[in-house]
């Protein structure tokens, strides 16, 4: 007995020093892949490796980055979200009528364009938890969806912010001044902790995990799970809120029609990341290297001249690459 | 003889036009073990999980500790002190032994998890079950064996001051040597002075760790007997036959069927 108290508080999520290095060793796969990738370009071209450029690379991953991360707690949970492009388009749209047609200030328009995106994520739990429509299907609706009141809100075309002065400062105002380091960049990582925080030591992270992991253990558990699915739903959809935010502010105006293909870029960075898309496990740190690699690659391909064409056949192999090591690790290990 | 802490009179449960439980009548006391044996379809499932709260039971009273109760959900089981092993093992298996331990009953606050205390708490349960086959209680429940994994799951039910346990077939996927330990844990459950029902099919099982036994035959209780006064043999007789010598149904010229 004594001997098993004095026992230092171990690692929560694979035992000892084995199971960290187990743990963690997709992220550190990824890690390394994104260091090659960006190191090859580093040679490839002269204009890659600079200050300049690696700030363009953060700016350009923070739509995709705050996506997949809302991403990744349906993903560990089991579930899918396709709804989180349009659904993007559509809150750009919301936070447009909300600070221009309506004339909002700032501090309420916002939030209120965040808090959307949750009404989103909440109607897509409410269909997976309650109404039994299995998530693929579920969110696809909710894509067509958010594309068509897009459009209809904002008479498809773009609404520009000129009248809401300051909120292009969301994304491209320095909040650390004197240096060039966009405001977008430094939410997309406060968000990043604050969700990995979340994932780790809150009762939300703790039971996205078990459902993801085993359904019903969790329901024997004593533990709502249809109630659980859909905070999880409606917490990721503040992350589409966010990003129709951060997305709008960058551009200075809401782009109805452009939210298509986001979604599976974010679901990409969530898989390049070593979550598992059948739930139970992942992680936030692994999601943003993901989301890294996205962007390096992107605009890499963009340096070195190569047709955006060419530059989708690539990104499509890296994510075949990426599951495939995974599963080859999962077999040796 | 104590007063049982969980005594069920008259217990029916149909599905549709099917009868799977008739006017069953159970005991259950603290610090025995009572083995609930009958063949397949013979109704243990179903009484465990009337018992459980997962099927509402059609009539029937349920008294727990003398009070008359109403078991509606598995929560009403589990705030009464009664928990259930269920033989599919109701673990996660990505989660560590302290996660799936405290499952649905963390500690510290919602936004943040107390996870120093879970993990105490679980080593002391584990201790005090005297379960030393598990190196580290960080370690995910998919890495164990298919005892250690039946041992955290018995170890889960018992960390709730509870009062009650019913394990459905704990023994049944299991080696010699990992069923020798399970059947340990068993027995030192009763002795903590817990009422526990064990669902078998494995006879030597039952005559090693049972106090009584309740045999269910096509969804009646033939019998409810003390271990020490029948055989193996009289046992089998009652869950193929439902009757053995003058122990079980009537024989048919008086049965009233």
């Amino acid at each position: 007995m004594a001997a098993v108290k004095t026992q230092a508080p171990e690692r929560a999520q694979g035992g000892g020093i084995a199971g960290a290095l187990k743990g963690s060793l997709q992220q550190l796969l990824a890690f390394a892949s994104l260091i090659v990738i960006a190191a090859f370009f580093s040679f490839a071209s002269p204009y890659f490796f600079s200050y300049g450029n690696f700030t363009a690379i953060l700016f350009s991953t923070v739509v995709i980055g705050t996506l997949a991360i809302g991403t990744t707690f349906v993903i560990i949970a089991g579930g899918i979200d396709l709804s989180i492009g349009t659904g993007m388009a559509l809150c750009a749209v919301m936070s447009g009528v909300f600070l221009v047609k309506l004339g909002l200030p700032l501090w309420l328009g916002v939030p209120a364009a965040v808090l959307f995106g949750g009404l989103i994520g909440l109607v897509n739990g409410i269909n997976v938890a309650l109404l039994k429509i299995p998530p693929f299907i579920a969110t696809l609706a909710m894509m067509l969806v958010a594309e068509g009141l897009a459009l209809v809100l904002s008479d498809s075309t773009p609404i520009y912010f000129t009248e809401a002065p300051g909120y292009t400062e969301i994304s491209t105002g320095n909040l650390i001044p004197g240096v060039n380091f966009p405001n977008a960049v430094l939410v997309l990582l406060v968000v990043a902790l604050i969700a990995g925080v979340l994932l780790r030591k809150s009762v939300l992270g703790r039971y996205t995990y078990s459902i993801g992991s085993n359904e019903e253990a969790t329901a024997l558990s004593g533990i709502d799970v249809r109630r659980w699915k859909i905070a999880i739903y409606a917490f990721a959809g503040l992350f589409i809120g966010l990003a129709g935010v951060l997305i709008s502010a960058r551009l200075g105006s809401a782009q109805p029609a452009t939210g298509m293909g986001y979604e599976l870029q974010a679901i990409a960075a969530v898989v390049i990341g070593g979550t598992s898309l059948s739930g139970g496990k992942g992680s936030i740190v692994g999601t943003l290297i993901g989301a890294l690699i996205i962007s390096v690659l992107n605009n890499g391909l963009q340096i070195m001249s190569i047709p955006q064409e060419w530059q989708n056949v690539i990104l499509g192999c890296v994510i075949l690459v990426a599951v495939y090591t995974d599963r080859i690790r999962k077999k040796e290990l | 003889m104590s007063e049982p802490i969980l005594h069920i009179t008259g217990l029916n449960k149909t599905f549709g036009p099917v009868h799977v439980l008739h006017d069953i009548d159970l005991d259950v006391r603290a610090g025995e073990v009572t083995a609930l044996v009958g063949d397949n379809g013979a109704g243990k499932s179903t009484l465990v999980k009337c018992i459980a709260g997962i099927h509402g039971a059609d009539s029937g009273t349920v008294e727990f500790q003398g009070k008359p109760v109403h078991i509606r959900s598995p929560k009403d089981a589990a705030e009464l002190g009664i928990e259930v092993v269920y033989q599919d093992l109701a673990l996660a298996d990505n989660l560590d032994i302290v996660q799936n331990m405290f499952l649905g009953r963390e500690r510290g606050s919602s936004w943040l998890l107390d996870e120093a205390s879970m993990e105490k708490a679980a080593r002391e349960t584990l201790a005090s079950l005297s379960v030393r086959t598990v190196k580290s209680v960080r370690t995910p429940v998919s890495a164990l064996s298919g005892g250690q994994r039946q041992t955290v799951a018995i170890a889960k039910s018992v960390l709730w001051d509870s009062k009650v346990v019913l394990l459905d077939e704990p023994t049944a996927a299991l080696g010699v040597a990992q069923t020798r330990q399970v059947l340990d844990l068993v027995r030192r459950l009763a002795e903590q002075g817990l009422g526990v029902v064990l669902i078998s099919h494995n006879m030597a099982d039952v005559f090693e760790v049972a106090d009584r036994i309740a045999v269910l035959y096509l969804g009646r209780m033939v019998a409810e007997v003390h271990t020490k006064d029948v055989t193996h043999g009289q046992v089998v007789e009652l869950i193929t036959a439902g009757r053995s010598g003058d122990i079980g149904l009537a024989r048919p010229e008086h049965a009233v069927l």
